[in-house]
């Protein structure tokens, strides 16, 4: 496959490898974290850490959208699906995330409306296909999936579609980022930057990571030469006593971002005062609710939810996963009583959780050997 | 502080258990090949049934039978159609079993309002199909529901066939060492009609596989004898659920060479937009033969020679440790579990 198979390149990841070896001080550990669980996902896929040396440790980071859904939400979500009226559309990998009552594929074959749609659009379409249903997309995702929320609401505005509304979760990279390195108990070296939000949102708004808690970060691509490349590049730059913001992923993000998706955000949503995200509680500013010019299609104020704050389970553990304190094996339940078919976390659900990529791909002791 | 290792141990025990179902209802997870189906069989099914052994067929004193379901949207695909999968599907799980596949019964569930041509040109697919595969369709059923309660068509048979002489197949006889050898590129049946749903606006020369296995299962037994240990057709759940299912009933290990799997590359394009691993798509005419070492190199160079077959690869090898587990050493010089399907494979999102 072109322009795929390139990156990854078997015989340029050994070289890379070889200069990371080259690149670290033997006595040291790092931690490195990726924020995004898309890299976590290509570094179990592709056994990108089997190349790494011993003594440098990816950590996996609260970036999966899906992750992060309190299990409030979700039920909120059940609760306007199982309206007569209404049709509730999501993405597929919303379907298994726990909420206190259930998950949306148990509502669906409970008799709820529940269909999954690869594109706000599909849902879009959906609601001018039956006009005599209410439609509503559970939307969820950062900066990298808001702005075709944003369009689609800017099309049904424009159509004057009144059987549409949204159920936004959507979120914002940079505050969970700020608590996270607020944190007391986290140790890390430096960040492997989120490729995919990087492209709306562009590299400038990680400056302050460098400049106010003194740590390097990469913005990645997401192949897995893109890791490893990223991953010296951080290396280098804790070698060389630099500490600043790098773009390895300038094929397709731009330092300023894309200002007309930023444009459309601007338009369509604003900032909620606060949002919870699952495991790392209430962070200020972190979340994407519809403006005042678009409350009409906000499924929120059409339908009122519960809007019940449920307490995550005592025994998961999610909140550490998602901060790099612990690895998803430390975790009490992991692989036992969490799995990805019954699972009690959202780290283990989504393909992009670390959790769920550990025990898909990860699940195989290092120094075991195959006889 | 547990260590890794120990934990990691501790979830394989877990895994090993016998599977329990807990779910209070069925939910489409339930249909699509992987762990919640093979929890419904091994957990409800097969327990209050009495059954002891799961394969594709039963054998019955020198007589293979089976039976199957079928419910694929849209009926019609490029490369087949509901009727053509209907005939193939029971004549693979016969030659599966070894047995030379002699007569089919046939079951048609139809909707009301399904237009009388629909339904004429598949009972013509189905004759035709009989007849590439040598077979005979010897009796049947027919019912109609009200529109609404069923889609379409759906369409069951039921197959005998004969067990071939040469052939003593069973998950049981694995051995480490034994090759696994794919009889042809993956993924195409399930991408074919991914596409044709028209769901993703992608378009892609992707045909359906569908076609008879019992000639090139019929080359197979010439050709490799007693060295042929055991076959599954890679139906729902793809190449990774038939490994993982028979790494767990035989109690071994797989290794898997990621970059010695076929797969053409407009499939190999549309699983890469769509974030799928076509390890986990179906097939409707591509089964897994594991081969005693030495008539490895034999079998795959007679497999070849079928229609259908010419791209036959060996992918891998049984191993003995550790047990239960399907591993895979990816192209790139890594290493990581290919584990069994969990829901449908979903695109992701971002």
């Amino acid at each position: 496959m072109r322009f795929v198979d390139e990156f990854r390149d078997a015989e340029l990841g050994r070289i890379l490898a070889s200069e990371i070896v080259a690149t670290v001080e033997p006595g040291r550990h790092y931690k490195v974290m990726e924020v995004c669980g898309g890299h976590t996902h290509t570094i179990y896929k592709y056994g990108v850490d089997d190349l790494l040396p011993e003594n440098v440790e990816l950590v996996h980071g609260p970036g999966c959208p899906v992750c992060v859904i309190p299990m409030g939400r979700v039920d909120d979500g059940i609760a306007i699906a199982a309206r007569d009226e209404v049709i509730l559309t999501c993405f597929g990998d919303m379907m298994r995330i726990p909420g206190g009552s259930g998950c949306f594929l148990e509502a669906k074959a409970a008799g709820a409306d529940i269909r999954m749609v690869y594109s706000p659009l599909d849902a879009l379409r959906i609601a001018r296909e039956n006009p005599d249903r209410e439609i509503v997309f559970y939307a969820v995702g950062f900066e990298t999936t808001a702005p075709s929320t944003a369009l689609t609401l800017k099309r049904a505005k424009g159509d004057g579609i009144a059987n549409f509304t949204v159920f936004s979760n959507h979120v914002t990279i940079v505050p969970p980022l700020r608590a996270l390195l607020e944190s007391p108990d986290l140790r890390l070296d430096g960040f492997i930057g989120p490729g995919h939000v990087s492209t709306v949102v562009g590299a400038r708004p990680f400056e302050f990571i460098p400049a106010d808690y003194g740590k390097p970060i990469v913005v990645s691509g997401f192949e897995p030469l893109d890791l490893l490349q990223s991953v010296h590049m951080v290396l280098k730059q804790l070698a060389e006593g630099r500490c600043e913001v790098e773009n390895q992923y300038r094929r397709v993000v731009p330092y300023d971002g894309n200002p007309a998706a930023l444009s459309v955000l601007a338009e369509v949503f604003e900032l909620r005062p606060h949002f919870e995200w699952r495991g790392l509680g209430f962070i200020s500013h972190s979340g994407l609710k519809l403006s005042r010019d678009y409350a009409d299609f906000d499924a929120e104020v059409r339908f009122g939810v519960p809007g019940v704050r449920v307490a995550d389970p005592k025994a998961c553990q999610c909140g550490e996963v998602l901060k790099g304190v612990i690895k998803p094996w430390e975790c009490k339940v992991f692989g036992t009583a969490c799995t990805p078919e019954r699972p009690i976390g959202t780290c283990m659900v989504s393909s992009e959780g670390a959790c769920a990529a550990y025990y898909n791909y990860g699940r195989f002791a290092r120094e075991r050997e195959v006889v | 502080m547990p260590h890794e290792a120990d934990q990691l141990a501790l979830i394989e025990r877990v895994r090993a258990k016998p599977l329990r179902f807990r779910d209070e209802r069925i939910t489409m997870a339930h249909g699509a090949g992987g762990k919640a189906t093979l929890t419904l069989i091994e957990g409800l099914l097969a327990p209050l049934l009495g059954v002891r052994e799961l394969d594709d067929a039963a054998r019955l004193d020198g007589f293979a039978m089976t039976t199957d379901s079928f419910v694929v949207k849209p009926i019609r695909f490029p490369g087949g159609s509901i009727g053509e999968l209907a005939v193939n599907g029971t004549v693979n799980d016969l030659a599966m079993a070894g047995a030379r596949p002699l007569a089919l019964t046939l079951s048609l569930v139809l909707e009301e309002g399904l237009p009388a041509d629909e339904l004429r040109a598949e009972v013509e697919a189905i004759g035709a199909a009989a007849r590439a595969a040598g077979i005979e369709i010897v009796g049947g059923d027919t019912k109609v529901v009200e529109r609404g309660h069923c889609d379409s068509m759906y369409v069951t048979t039921t197959g005998i066939g004969t067990i071939d002489e040469r052939a003593s197949l069973s998950p049981s006889s694995l051995r480490p060492g034994d090759r696994i050898i794919v009889s042809g590129a993956v993924g195409d049946h399930g991408t074919a009609v991914m596409l044709a749903r028209g769901e993703f606006e992608l378009d892609a020369a992707v045909e359906s596989d569908t076609r008879s296995l019992w000639p090139a299962v019929d080359t197979l037994l010439g050709a490799a004898g007693p060295s042929l240990r055991c076959l599954r057709d890679a139906t729902r759940g793809g190449v990774a659920s038939v490994l993982n299912e028979l790494a767990r009933a035989s109690g071994t290990a797989m290794v898997v060479r990621e970059g010695e799997v076929p797969v053409r590359p407009a499939v190999a394009g549309a699983c890469e937009i769509l974030g799928i691993d076509p390890m986990y798509v179906a097939n409707e005419g591509v089964f897994v033969a594991f081969v005693a070492p030495d008539g490895a190199e034999d079998a795959l160079a007679a497999l070849r020679s079928v229609p259908g077959c010419e791209e036959a690869a060996e992918i891998g090898e049984v191993k003995t440790e550790p047990p239960g587990l399907v591993l895979v050493e990816t192209a790139f010089g890594g290493r990581r579990v290919m584990d069994m399907l969990v829901g449908d494979p979903l695109p992701r999102i971002c």
